[in-house]
């Protein structure tokens, strides 16, 4: 069975690997590539703990093979802080503690991260909609969404209080 | 999957070649939200997967003068994101924009859910009744068929070997001329329609229905084009006559079965009050251009 070779761009670097036919990208990533942020949780594309964004979109890597990521470009969970600064999202999960396990917290981070890309002003029906694909089974998703809604003040200049304050 | 082989052709002859030339089963890859699933739970053993994101064509929307041709790989989210296929068919939008999560929408695509032949497919019904066609490449050239002439059973379709589809050519509104898609399922997010409805109306310049087609999802082994409710509303108002012998008609189209989604008897009771609703909206729309 022939390889298939692939040239992508990951987290800003370019990156070269061999792929199986059937392997997805989230196998890749964290079997070939040793990037375990992404999770594998349902593998068919209805809990979100394998969200990267795919150029611009947010995908489920479960849900795409390697071979398809041929010529794009790729954010994982891992190209989301810069070097140590945390991303205001980041940042926000930690101060409102919107996380529990942390299994689904990668996906919930990519997600929102995309959200706030492309809105920085979004209503909290706004959010709950665009992380409908994350699934999360501790939280209860109130804290997570008090999280993104408030890095997203931060992201427009603001000073929320800290929750813990 | 012992010998599972993936092409990435960058043209449709190149593609059709490599399709017609497999000697057990092949599958085209769009946005592979469906495939991935079933190849992944052992359902599907293909032989061969041939992505076709990579021919020109396959991903965006194109307007022309009289219609607009859609790639037939294109994602829910390009879909969504144009202004003027939200102007012109806002019940196209919404089917499609009803599918699955954010993450979803960045890959599933009208022809994978076309193709995937599930009677419950949300982008279909209100395609259908916008008269829309498919243009399917294969071995002896280029055909069109209306969308309604794929499905022709569960996870069935009438493609033959070798070939794929394109994209898809939807005429543009005339004037007064609008559509709906609403589904029922029993929360606000992520399931599966119970039951669908899309219905695509054209008005005179007093409201009067000229023209209309209604189309039925999840209550029949395909999308049925429910010729007598469209019928009920050419040559009137939406009156509450009108709209009774509507749902009478939509009721009658379905040929459901029960199951965990719904009863037969829910399902037809559903259509009826979908095919209502769907109409006041697309009405409404109409007249409003």
């Amino acid at each position: 069975m022939a390889k298939t070779h692939v040239s992508t761009t990951i987290n800003g670097e370019p990156v070269e690997f061999l792929c199986e036919p059937q392997q997805t990208l989230l196998d890749v990533l964290r079997d070939e590539l040793n990037l375990t942020g992404s999770k594998e949780g349902c593998s068919s594309g209805d809990c979100g703990a394998c969200t990267v964004i795919v150029d611009g979109s947010i995908v489920c890597s479960c849900l795409m093979l390697g071979a398809e990521a041929e010529g794009h470009k790729i954010t994982t969970v891992e190209g989301i802080a810069e070097g140590e600064k945390l991303h205001p999202v980041q940042q926000k999960f930690l101060e409102h503690a919107a996380l529990q396990c942390g299994f689904c917290t990668p996906g919930f981070i990519v997600a929102a991260k995309a959200l706030l890309d492309e809105n920085l002003n979004p209503t909290e029906e706004e959010t709950r909609y665009w992380l409908a694909g994350n699934l999360c089974r501790c939280t209860g998703y109130d804290k997570i969404i008090r999280a993104v809604l408030d890095a997203a003040a931060v992201m427009r200049g603001e000073n929320p209080p800290s929750p813990a304050a | 999957m012992p010998s599972l082989s993936f092409a990435a052709p960058t043209s449709v002859d190149e593609a059709v070649k490599i399709l017609a030339g497999a000697s057990g089963m092949a599958k085209v890859l769009a946005g592979g939200t469906d495939l991935l699933v079933q190849l992944r739970s052992g359902r599907l053993k293909p032989e061969l997967i041939v992505d076709t994101k990579r021919i020109p064509g396959m991903l965006g929307i194109r307007e022309e003068a009289n219609q607009f041709v859609i790639g037939a790989a294109t994602p829910g989210t390009m879909i969504y994101e144009s202004e003027a296929l939200t102007r012109a068919w806002p019940g196209i939008v919404e089917g499609m924009d009803l599918i699955g999560s954010e993450q979803i929408q960045g890959r599933a695509s009208l022809a994978g859910n076309l193709c995937n032949a599930s009677p419950a497919a949300d982008s279909v019904p209100a395609l259908i009744a916008a008269r829309a066609t498919a243009v399917i490449a294969g071995p002896n050239g280029k055909r069109e068929a209306p969308v309604e002439a794929i499905v022709t059973g569960p996870g069935q379709t009438s493609l033959q070997k070798g070939e794929f589809i394109v994209e898809f050519h939807v005429p543009k509104p005339k004037p007064h001329q609008s559509d709906a898609y609403l589904r029922f399922i029993p929360r606000t997010e992520m399931d599966i329609a119970v039951v669908g409805c899309g219905v695509n109306v054209t008005l005179d310049g007093a409201g009067t229905c000229t023209d209309a087609r209604v189309v039925l999802g999840a209550v029949a082994p395909t999308q049925v084009v429910a010729n007598e409710a469209g019928a009920a509303l050419i040559g009137h108002k939406l009156d509450d006559d009108t709209l009774a012998k509507l749902d009478a008609a939509a009721g009658r189209a379905c040929k459901p079965i029960n199951d965990k989604r719904g009863t037969i008897e829910y399902r037809v009771k559903v259509a009826g009050v979908l095919a209502r609703r769907a109409a006041a909206i697309a009405f409404d729309r109409a007249a409003k251009r």
